[in-house]
């Protein structure tokens, strides 16, 4: 309960204090208080299974009740975690990003995302899955606005205009369900539902739903919104996001397309397997063809998650054990590389002003903490051995095998090449190259932004070691996904 | 009825008038209210004829004076937005085939859930409307998400808009002149509309009504005075400071109530626990919970108008003809 | 039915004013009858045949299902909140690029990528 609770008091708190400073220390306190809360509820669920909360204590189809699981364990882990490092990061990033005197309405706005995120990972309820994305998203186009860059306006707008459809397309779906079936609880539309699966409704219902929450997935066609908004938010925002965002839509998807309809239904009779292996593969291939020739490396980096969302969805296609282990488990891994990178260049950007490959050149030297941060995630990204990255590509490759889609698996290879294309260029420049002749001297950034991005880089070394935790949560988070129907 | 939506929608379509738009929108949503009561949805209409009729339209229109009034023929093919739109729509009739008939009193949405919500719901809550029973207390905590959802949109709009009072118009006489007709009917007026909206906050649980309708209420009053009496005098009567502390202390009532129903030993927004009698605290926990939601939504309706019309003074080469 | 099948109809107009038109404000009021469309068909759900508003009265055994109402209710309410946002935004694309039409502002952001700006400079 308090993982929701905590930023969602943080949030009238911070305003009702008003002061930029407070505001800060109050967040912090809260996601603090949100990651003890979800650890805690992991604890809880990985001894006695799911937990179920029935809130205003009317039981389950009449009130909202909360559904953990263990998935759902691992996404409150995951967002509580980087939000626990993009706050500590965020003072000094936003200082220098964000006007004085609305610098506490980003924090609030920074809390209200991500109590959204968090409500739509613990609910059991369609109807406010909707609600909850709508608080992050809402919050989200005001914090991409913020960015300096006018483009950032522009960038938030198409993301609200794109954002908005996918949750009218989601209302829409969840309208044809409830027709249906008379239910909003996630439980019991996945017992009523068997019944009438053979309607239109009922398809035409599942094709919105998969629409609306393939928008906010980024999911290859729909990700047009992406990348502007990535490379021209505020840093900490850019950073948040693309930890969190997309991954907590994909787990949307996981719940509404395994857990409610099942995978006989979804990906049986519906022709969602090919499609979403096929955009899946698509999406890689592009996104990853793009990046390799973008030169703002924020862009670059938005790009690569495009590529990711494809690995992810590619694995969720496959529908065996090993395919969805995989989809679990980049959940986790790629918010570990993306916040670190993002959170790396974060620092860039505070300490130089720019993140332009070209104004990269020598940044080994000149903040080597930080540019060993970025040669880790970006080796994690490409899937070296040692790393996470290697570890949910070694599970996708195993469930491409196992369902005999040998091309998949040259696939993925292929797509990591790419990656090592473009995260190599970065590495190069960073690494390999002189400072240009005029460039001002500089320091790494502040402890306080250092310590979150050298934290989340071990991260990726840890978890790519030390596969035992992360590995066998989300494994038997697939097998529950995948029994449930069976 | 229906005939005049379709007409209203193809009219907001060809025009490039963005003025006619944003009025034909107003329109179109008055329309839809008047078809909700016709549909028995007695609280979605008066909430759609406030809300959308009124508040999303005035939005428009203040926006409008900035960007100005007219948009540009587009020159793009119409062949792609033809073919999504065609297929959305496809999708939809398909969908729509195998619905239960119009009104099916067995359909199963009126079979399953609602049937308890209608049949128990007014003596579980100790009140009688059952949208308010609904709303508040079964699924609470949707409703509590309703309110953050409003929060937001007023921290994102003071957040990107600033909230500074630009310019120095000191009160509202040159604005529309020193009108004393204007004034006291102004007053009669506001006076008017204020008790209506007490007796929509606190008679919620018996007829249509509640807290949100209530606090848009009530902001319209405060926003009639500042276009009578000028911005000046109506940041006077409730500085800006304090519209946004309402919306945070609204929420704070809700949560509080939500709280306190877990101190008490129940699970978070279960009001049964807050008096004795289970049936008394449900209707006590609704009624301060409607009270959170009309303050958190007064105070949120005023920021964001007071973000539009700070902007308005200055006019930076963005003020056409309107 | 008519319902069902106006709701169609105007949703299928207001996505069309979203996509195929270029100005900005006109896309917010495009999203703002998108969704009221979608209301009505979820209103049109709710409705009993023969029977009355939800609110208890005597001698009243039909009511209309207020499960829809309430959903209504906070989908408005979310409605209400995206047009705001999204006006806000348009207010500050207008006073950044100087317009609300999307070619203009798409053409100008060609022309600082071409010119090498990588979205670092400050906005006037």
């Amino acid at each position: 309960m308090l993982v929701v609770l905590a930023p969602l008091v943080a949030a009238p708190a911070i305003v009702l204090i008003g002061r930029a400073r407070a505001a800060w220390h109050l967040a912090l306190a809260a996601v603090v208080a949100s990651f003890a809360a979800a650890c805690a509820i992991a604890w809880k669920v990985s001894r006695e299974g799911a937990i179920d909360y029935a809130l205003g204590g009317w039981e389950a189809p009449w009130g909202i009740a909360y559904h953990v699981d263990f998935l759902g364990a691992l996404v409150l882990l995951t967002v509580t975690g980087i939000a626990v490092a993009v706050v500590t990061y965020a003072r000094p990033s936003v200082e220098r990003e964000i006007p004085e005197s609305r610098r506490y309405y980003f924090y609030g706005c920074l809390m209200l995302c991500l109590a959204g995120l968090l409500g739509m990972t613990i609910t059991g309820d369609v109807f406010n899955l909707f609600v909850f994305l709508e608080i992050s998203s809402l919050s989200s186009y005001a914090l991409i606005g913020m960015g300096r860059d006018r483009r950032a306006l522009n960038a938030a707008f198409q993301y609200l205009v794109m954002g908005t459809i996918g949750a009218s397309f989601i209302l829409i779906g969840i309208g044809f369900m409830y027709m249906m079936t008379g239910t909003l609880n996630m439980a019991d539309l996945a017992v009523r539902l068997p019944e009438v699966a053979d309607t239109r409704t009922i398809r035409a219902g599942f094709a919105f739903l998969t629409v609306g929450i393939g928008l906010k997935v980024a999911l290859f066609p729909l990700h047009l919104w992406l990348p502007n908004v990535y490379a021209y938010a505020p840093s900490v925002v850019s950073a948040f996001l693309g930890a969190t965002a997309t991954k907590v839509a994909v787990y949307a998807l996981l719940r509404i397309m395994l857990g409610i309809f099942g995978v006989e239904f979804s990906l049986g009779e519906m022709p969602l397997h090919a499609l979403l292996v096929g955009l899946g593969s698509l999406g890689v291939v592009s996104a990853s063809l793009v990046a390799v020739f973008e030169r703002n490396v924020k862009r670059m980096l938005a790009y690569s998650s495009v590529a990711q969302v494809g690995y992810m969805v590619l694995g969720i296609g496959l529908a065996n054990t090993d395919g969805v282990t995989a989809s679990i488990l980049h959940i986790f891994n790629h918010a570990l590389m993306k916040g670190a990178l993002f959170l790396a260049l974060g620092a860039v950007m505070y300490r130089i002003g720019s993140v332009h490959i070209r104004d990269l050149a020598g940044l080994g030297r000149r903040m080597p903490l930080t540019a060993a941060a970025i040669l880790v995630a970006g080796l994690s990204l490409i899937g070296v051995p040692g790393t996470v990255g290697f570890v949910s590509k070694w599970y996708l490759v195993l469930g491409a095998l196992e369902s005999g889609l040998w091309p998949l698996a040259a696939l993925v290879l292929f797509g990591s090449i790419l990656a090592l294309i473009y995260i190599w260029r970065l590495v190069e420049v960073v690494w390999f190259e002189r400072p240009a002749a005029d460039a001002p001297a500089i320091d790494e950034a502040p402890l306080q932004m250092l310590a979150p991005i050298l934290v989340l880089a071990f991260a990726n070394l840890y978890f790519g070691i030390n596969t035992d935790l992360t590995a066998g949560l989300a494994q038997r988070a697939a097998e529950a996904l995948l029994e449930v129907n069976r | 009825m229906l005939a005049l939506l379709v007409v209203t929608v193809i009219a907001a379509v060809r025009s490039t008038d963005l003025f006619a738009a944003a009025i034909l929108f107003g329109i179109y949503s008055f329309l839809t209210a008047i078809l909700f009561m016709d549909l028995d949805a007695v609280d979605v209409a008066f909430t759609e004829a406030a809300v959308g009729a009124g508040v999303s339209t005035v939005l428009l229109l203040s926006t409008l004076r900035l960007t100005g009034r007219y948009e540009q023929r587009h020159k793009h093919s119409p062949a792609l937005p033809l073919v999504v739109v065609g297929l959305t729509g496809a999708a939809l009739v398909y969908g729509m085939t195998d619905a239960p008939d119009f009104g099916d009193p067995e359909a199963p949405a009126h079979t399953h859930v609602a049937k308890r919500y209608i049949e128990d719901g007014p003596r579980e809550t100790g009140v009688p409307n059952m949208v308010t029973g609904v709303l508040a207390s079964y699924r609470g905590y949707d409703t509590l998400g309703e309110v953050f959802v409003v929060f937001t949109a007023g921290l994102a709009v003071m957040m990107l808009l600033g909230t500074r009072v630009r310019g120095g118009r000191s009160s509202g006489r040159e604005a529309i002149g020193d009108l004393l007709v204007l004034r006291v009917v102004g007053k009669v007026l506001i006076a008017f509309v204020m008790l209506f909206g007490l007796y929509v906050q606190f008679h919620g649980d018996y007829g249509a009504g509640g807290g949100f309708q209530a606090g848009v209420i009530f902001a319209t009053a405060l926003i009639v005075y500042d276009l009578v009496f000028g911005e000046a005098d109506a940041r006077r009567v409730m500085p800006h400071i304090w519209t946004e502390r309402l919306i945070a202390i609204g929420i704070l009532i809700y949560l509080g109530v939500g709280v306190a129903g877990m101190l008490l030993g129940g699970p978070f927004l279960d009001y049964s626990k807050l008096a004795t009698d289970p049936v008394k605290g449900e209707h006590l926990g609704i009624l301060l919970v409607e009270f959170g939601i009309g303050v958190a939504v007064f105070g949120a309706v005023m920021s964001i108008f007071n973000a539009f019309s700070g902007l308005r003074l200055p006019s930076e080469g963005g003020r056409d003809d309107v | 039915m008519y319902d069902y099948l106006v709701s169609v109809f105007l949703m299928m107009g207001a996505l069309y004013v979203v996509i195929a038109h270029g100005n900005l404000v006109k896309k917010v009021i495009g999203l703002g009858m998108f969704s009221t469309a979608v209301f009505i068909l979820y209103i049109t759900i709710g409705k009993v045949e023969g029977g009355t508003a939800p609110i208890l009265e005597e001698g009243v055994t039909v009511y209309s299902n207020p499960l829809p109402h309430v959903l209504i209710l906070t989908a408005i309410v979310v409605g209400v909140a995206t047009t705001a946002v999204g006006l806000s935004l348009a207010v500050r694309i207008k006073a950044a690029y100087g317009t609300v039409e999307e070619d203009e502002i798409t053409e100008m952001n060609l022309q600082a990528e071409e010119a090498g700006q990588d979205g670092t400079e400050d906005e006037s």
